[in-house]
C-alpha cells in the first residue's frame, strides 16, 4: 500500500513537470522562438557533457539541502521561510572556519560541517523558540530571522573576512580550503563547480529518511505536524517537537550554505539575499517533502537552472523562460488536487474496462 | 404498493473491501424506511450512491419506477432526493436564509425576501420553529440541522435521506426530530432514515432493511418485530442490552478531587468546588446534560487544561503538576471525547495510532529506534481484540475508517493499556448494540481487574447499565454522588437539572 501511495505522489509530481513544461513550450511559441529548439538547449546546457552534468549537480546540491530543510519542517506543521537566512549564518560559519582553522583536512572537513550544522541550527532554533514560548508564527519570525542574518553579513564579512580589493565581498577562501576535491573535479571533466557538498546532501538525505520513518523522534515530530492536538494528548510534547523541528531544518539550511559559499563559491557577498532559500520551498513542494522526492525535484530544478544560460546564449530564448516553467510547475504541483482526481478517473475507466473484459 | 425508490442489486466495492455486496432497497411513497446495520455495515455507501456521490459499480435505481443514473447530487436534487449529511454543510456566519438559497438559481440578492417568507411557511407546515434570519453560529445543533431538513424542503425533496441523524442531537432534541420526521410524511414525504438505534427504529420506522457487512439480511415490518430479534439480524447473533456484571467491590482510592475549580473556555468557572473520589474495582458514572462542566473536569484530570485551584491526586500522587505524559505513565487511560481532534491522527495508519501513547517504551522502541515488527503485531492484536474493520487493515489511515471502528480503535488502544484509571468519555459513541455490548462487557472486565474506571456519558441508560454510583453535574457542581442500585433514572434526571432529590444522610460520598 505504501508503494501505491508513494507512485501516486510521483505521478502528481511527474504530471506538473510535465505540464510546467508545456506551458513552458507555449510561453516559447508565444514570444516566436521554436520551443524544440529552446527545450533542445535548455537540457543541453545541463546535461550535455560530463562537464556541465558536473554543474548541474553542484547547482542540484544546495537545492537538495534546502529543499530538505523545507520539507522537514513542513512534516511538524512548519513552515520555514527562513532557509535563506540559516544559509547565510550556516555559510558565514563555515566560511569562518575556512579562513582560521587550520588542521588535517579530514578533520577539517569534521568542523567546517559541525560549524555550518550549529550556525544554521541556532539561526532556526529562534524561530523555534518564539513560536513555542510566545507563540510567534514562524513565518513571521523566520522572515524576521532573514533580515537579521542578511544585515548580520553588512557587519561579519568587513570585520572579520575583509578582502583585499572589495567591499562587497568577502576574501576568498583557500582552495584546499574549500570543498572542491581535485579528484571529482577530474571525475566531472573538470566542472569547477561540482564538489563534495553532494556527498554531505546524500547523507542528509538518508539520515533526514532514517528519522522520520524509523525513530521515535520522527514519530513525534509527524504526530505533531498531523495532528498537534491529539499529540498533545497522547502526551508528546508540542513545544519541544517544534523547538526540535526548526532545528534541525535550521542546520540543514545550514549545511546548504556551506555547499554554497565554500563548495560553489568560494566567498559571501554583501547584501545578497541567497534566493535558494526560497527555491527550496519549490524544491520541497515537488518533492512531496519525501526526502527521496527532494533529492529528485532539487535535481531537476538545479538542471533548469544551470541551463537556461546555455538556452539564452544558443537561441533569443531569455532565461526567465526556465523561471517560468519553475513557477508554472509549483502552481501545478500546489493544485495537485486535481491531477489526482484526474488519475483516479483514469484508473476507474480503465478498471472498468477491465472488469467488462474479465466479465466477457 | 408502488415504490418511490428501488436501487436493486447494488454494488460497491473500495480498495480490501466490498461496502455494497447484492444490496436491495425499496422504498415506499409515504413511508418512514430505516435502514439498521453496525458501523461499517455500508449504510451511507449505499445512500452516497442514491445521492450521486458515489457511482455503484453494478445494480440499477429506479425513481417512482424509472430507471435512473445518478451520477452527482444535482441529479438527485432534481429528482426530489435530499440527504442531510452527518456533517452540516452550513456557513457559519450566514443566517438561515441565506444558506438555504446558497448556491440555488434565481440569484441571491434578487428574492431573499421572498425566500425568508417561504422559509418561514415552510418551517410552521412542519413544525420546525425556525426563524429565517438567525444566524447559523448562534443556533444549536439541533436547529442547524433543521436548517439542513429546511434546505431539502425549498429545494421541493420527496425523498428525505437522513444519515444518522440523531448521532448529534440532546434525547430532547431527538423526541423533536422524531415528530418532524413523522409530519413530513403526514404531509406526503418518503424518508430514509439510517441508524444503528433500535429504539428510534421503533420510535418512527414503518419498515426497515437490515445490512451486515455490505449484504441485504432481511426487510421487515417493524411493528411485528422485536429490538432483539432486529438487534441479532444486524450483528449475526444474540445480542445481551445490559451488560451482566457482580456487585462492585471498592479497595483503595485512585483518583482523588478535591475542591477543583477549574475554567472554561470563556474564562469563567466551569467546574467548581469538585470533589470526587474513584476507587480501584468501582465504575462511577457522570451524569449530566452535555455542556455542564464534564469537558473541563475530564481535561482537567487529564491535564489538557490546568486548573484554577483544588488538587487531583492518582494513585496518591498529586497530579496538578505533571504534564500529559506524566500522567500517563502513573496509570491514567482517556477515552476523548473528540475523537477527530483528539483521539487519532488521521493522516497516520492504524498502526501507528495503537501505539501513539507507547512507541517510545520498550518493547516499542529501543535506543529511539522504532521496532516495526512488535508495533504492527500490537496493533494487530487490537483490531483483532476490538473488532477494527478497514479495508487496507493495521495499514489502513485512520481518517479511512468509518466513525465507529475509529471509535473501537481508540477504546481498544486505551483499554490495552491497562491503565489503573481510565477515563472514558462517551466510550460508545457512535457504536452499534453489538459494539456496545462488547465494550460495556470489558469495561467492566476493566473494574474487575482492580482498576477505577470514571466514565462520562450523557446517556442515562449508559450511565445506568455501567456505573456503581453515579456523580451528578450541573452547572459545574457536584449535586450529589449516589448508588445506582439505590436511585432512578426519574430522580437523577431531576438532579441534572440541578436539584438535589435525597437528604443527606443518603449521601454515599465517602
Ligand atoms: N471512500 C472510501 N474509501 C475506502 N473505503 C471506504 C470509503 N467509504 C467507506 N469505506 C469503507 O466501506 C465500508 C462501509 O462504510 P460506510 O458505508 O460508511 O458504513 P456505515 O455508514 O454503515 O457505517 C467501511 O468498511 C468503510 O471503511
Ligand atoms: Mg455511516
Amino acid at each position: 500500500m505504501k508503494v501505491r501511495f508513494k507512485s501516486n505522489s510521483f505521478v502528481i509530481a511527474l504530471s506538473a513537470v510535465v505540464l510546467g513544461l508545456i506551458a513552458g513550450g507555449i510561453f516559447m511559441a508565444m514570444i516566436g522562438s521554436d520551443p524544440f529548439e529552446g527545450f533542445l538547449y535548455l537540457f543541453k546546457g545541463g546535461l550535455m557533457n560530463i562537464e556541465r552534468i558536473g554543474n548541474t549537480i553542484a547547482t542540484a546540491t544546495t537545492l537538495i539541502l534546502v529543499g530538505l530543510s523545507v520539507s522537514f519542517a513542513f512534516k511538524t506543521g512548519l513552515f520555514n521561510i527562513g532557509a535563506s537566512g540559516q544559509m547565510l549564518i550556516g555559510g558565514l560559519c563555515a566560511t569562518l572556519v575556512a579562513h582560521f582553522v587550520n588542521i588535517p583536512r579530514p578533520l577539517y572537513l569534521v568542523v567546517l560541517i559541525a560549524a555550518a550544522l550549529v550556525g544554521g541550527a541556532i539561526w532556526g532554533i529562534i524561530p523555534g523558540l518564539l513560536k513555542a514560548k510566545f507563540n510567534v508564527h514562524e513565518v513571521v519570525a523566520t522572515i524576521m530571522m532573514n533580515w537579521i542574518a542578511y544585515w548580520s553579513i553588512f557587519y561579519f564579512v568587513p570585520a572579520f573576512l575583509k578582502g583585499p580589493f572589495l567591499e562587497t565581498e568577502s576574501k576568498s577562501i583557500l582552495l584546499e580550503k574549500s570543498l572542491r576535491a581535485a579528484w571529482l573535479n577530474k571525475l566531472f571533466g573538470g566542472s569547477q563547480y561540482i564538489n563534495l557538498g553532494i556527498f554531505v546532501a546524500i547523507v542528509a538525505i538518508i539520515l533526514i529518511k532514517f528519522i522520520l520513518d524509523k525513530t521515535t523522534l520522527g514519530f513525534e515530530l509527524k504526530a505533531v505536524g498531523s495532528n498537534r492536538y491529539c499529540a498533545e494528548y497522547a502526551g508528546i510534547r508540542v513545544n519541544r517537537n517544534v523547538i526540535i523541528s526548526m532545528m534541525i531544518a535550521g542546520g540543514l539550511a545550514g549545511l546548504a550554505g556551506m555547499v554554497f559559499y565554500t563548495g560553489y563559491a568560494s566567498n559571501m557577498q554583501i547584501g545578497v539575499m541567497p534566493s535558494m532559500g526560497f527555491d527550496g520551498i519549490a524544491v520541497a513542494l515537488l518533492g512531496a517533502s519525501n526526502p527521496i522526492g527532494v533529492f529528485f525535484s532539487g535535481f531537476f530544478f538545479g538542471l533548469l537552472q544551470s541551463g537556461k544560460g546555455f538556452m539564452n546564449a544558443m537561441t533569443d530564448v531569455p532565461p526567465e523562460i526556465a523561471d517560468t516553467i519553475i513557477a508554472t510547475i509549483i502552481y501545478f504541483t500546489a493544485t495537485s488536487v486535481l491531477f489526482k482526481r484526474f488519475w483516479d478517473w483514469v484508473a476507474r475507466l480503465l478498471s472498468v474496462k477491465f472488469d467488462k473484459k474479465g466479465g466477457n | 404498493m408502488s415504490h418511490v425508490i428501488e436501487m436493486l442489486n447494488i454494488r460497491k466495492e473500495f480498495p480490501g473491501i466490498v461496502a455494497n455486496d447484492d444490496i436491495t432497497l425499496q422504498v415506499e411513497q409515504g413511508e418512514i424506511h430505516a435502514i439498521l446495520g453496525e458501523n461499517g455495515a455500508g449504510k451511507s455507501t449505499l445512500m452516497s450512491i442514491l445521492f450521486g456521490l458515489y457511482r455503484a459499480d453494478r445494480g440499477t435505481i429506479k425513481v417512482r419506477g424509472k430507471e435512473v443514473h445518478i451520477a452527482n447530487p444535482n441529479n438527485a436534487s432534481a429528482l426530489g432526493i435530499g440527504m442531510v449529511h452527518q456533517h452540516f454543510q452550513l456557513v457559519q456566519n450566514f443566517t438561515v436564509t441565506e444558506n438555504i438559497i446558497l448556491g440555488r438559481e434565481g440569484g441571491f440578492i434578487l428574492d431573499r425576501r421572498t425566500a425568508a417568507k417561504r422559509i418561514k411557511a415552510l418551517s410552521e407546515q412542519y413544525g420546525l420553529s425556525i426563524d429565517p434570519y438567525s444566524i447559523i453560529s448562534d443556533i444549536t445543533v439541533g436547529m442547524q440541522q433543521r436548517v439542513e431538513i429546511l434546505k431539502m424542503l425549498y429545494r421541493d425533496a420527496e425523498i428525505l435521506i437522513f444519515d444518522e441523524p440523531t448521532a448529534v442531537l440532546t434525547p430532547q432534541e431527538i423526541d423533536e426530530l422524531m415528530q418532524i420526521m413523522r409530519n413530513l410524511v403526514k404531509e406526503g414525504k418518503s424518508i430514509i432514515l439510517i441508524t444503528h438505534k433500535l429504539d428510534e427504529i421503533k420510535a418512527v420506522a414503518d419498515r426497515c432493511t437490515i445490512i451486515r457487512r455490505g449484504k441485504f439480511v432481511d426487510l421487515v415490518d417493524v411493528a411485528t418485530t422485536s429490538q432483539a430479534k432486529m438487534a441479532a439480524m444486524m450483528v449475526g447473533r444474540q445480542v445481551n442490552f445490559k451488560v451482566k456484571k457482580k456487585p462492585a467491590e471498592p479497595k483503595e482510592p485512585v483518583l482523588f478531587i478535591k475542591d477543583l475549580n477549574v475554567l472554561n473556555n470563556k474564562k469563567v468557572l466551569g467546574v467548581k468546588d469538585f470533589s470526587l473520589e474513584v476507587r480501584s474495582g468501582e465504575i462511577v458514572g457522570i451524569a449530566g446534560v452535555d455542556g455542564n462542566g464534564q469537558t473541563e473536569l475530564v481535561e482537567a484530570i487529564t491535564g489538557l487544561r490546568s486548573i484554577a485551584s483544588g488538587s487531583v491526586q492518582i494513585n496518591g500522587t498529586d497530579i496538578t503538576e505533571k504534564d500529559i505524559k506524566e500522567r500517563n505513565e502513573i496509570g491514567l487511560g482517556h477515552i476523548p471525547e473528540d475523537r477527530q481532534k483528539r483521539g487519532l491522527v488521521m493522516q497516520f495508519p492504524i498502526r501507528d495510532n495503537m501505539v501513539i501513547k507507547e512507541y517510545y517504551r520498550k518493547p516499542f522502541s529501543k535506543n529511539g529506534l522504532l521496532k516495526e515488527e512488535v508495533i504492527r503485531k500490537h496493533a494487530q492484536d487490537i483490531c483483532d481484540a476490538f473488532d477494527v474493520r478497514s479495508g487496507e487493515g493495521i495499514e489502513s489511515a485512520a481518517g479511512k475508517l468509518s466513525g465507529g471502528n475509529q471509535q473501537k480503535a481508540i477504546v481498544g488502544r486505551e483499554m490495552m493499556l491497562e491503565p489503573n484509571l481510565l477515563i472514558a468519555v462517551q466510550p460508545t459513541r457512535g457504536l452499534d448494540v453489538g459494539a456496545i455490548e462488547y465494550i460495556h462487557k470489558r469495561l467492566v472486565e476493566h473494574r474487575d481487574k482492580g482498576h477505577a474506571v470514571l466514565l462520562v456519558s450523557f446517556e442515562l441508560d449508559e450511565i445506568f447499565n455501567l456505573s456503581d454510583r453515579i456523580a451528578v453535574m450541573n452547572s459545574g457542581r457536584l449535586i450529589d454522588t449516589v448508588f445506582t442500585n439505590e436511585t432512578n433514572e426519574q430522580d437523577v434526571g431531576l438532579m441534572m437539572t440541578g436539584v438535589k432529590v435525597r437528604g443527606a444522610d443518603h449521601e454515599s460520598t465517602i
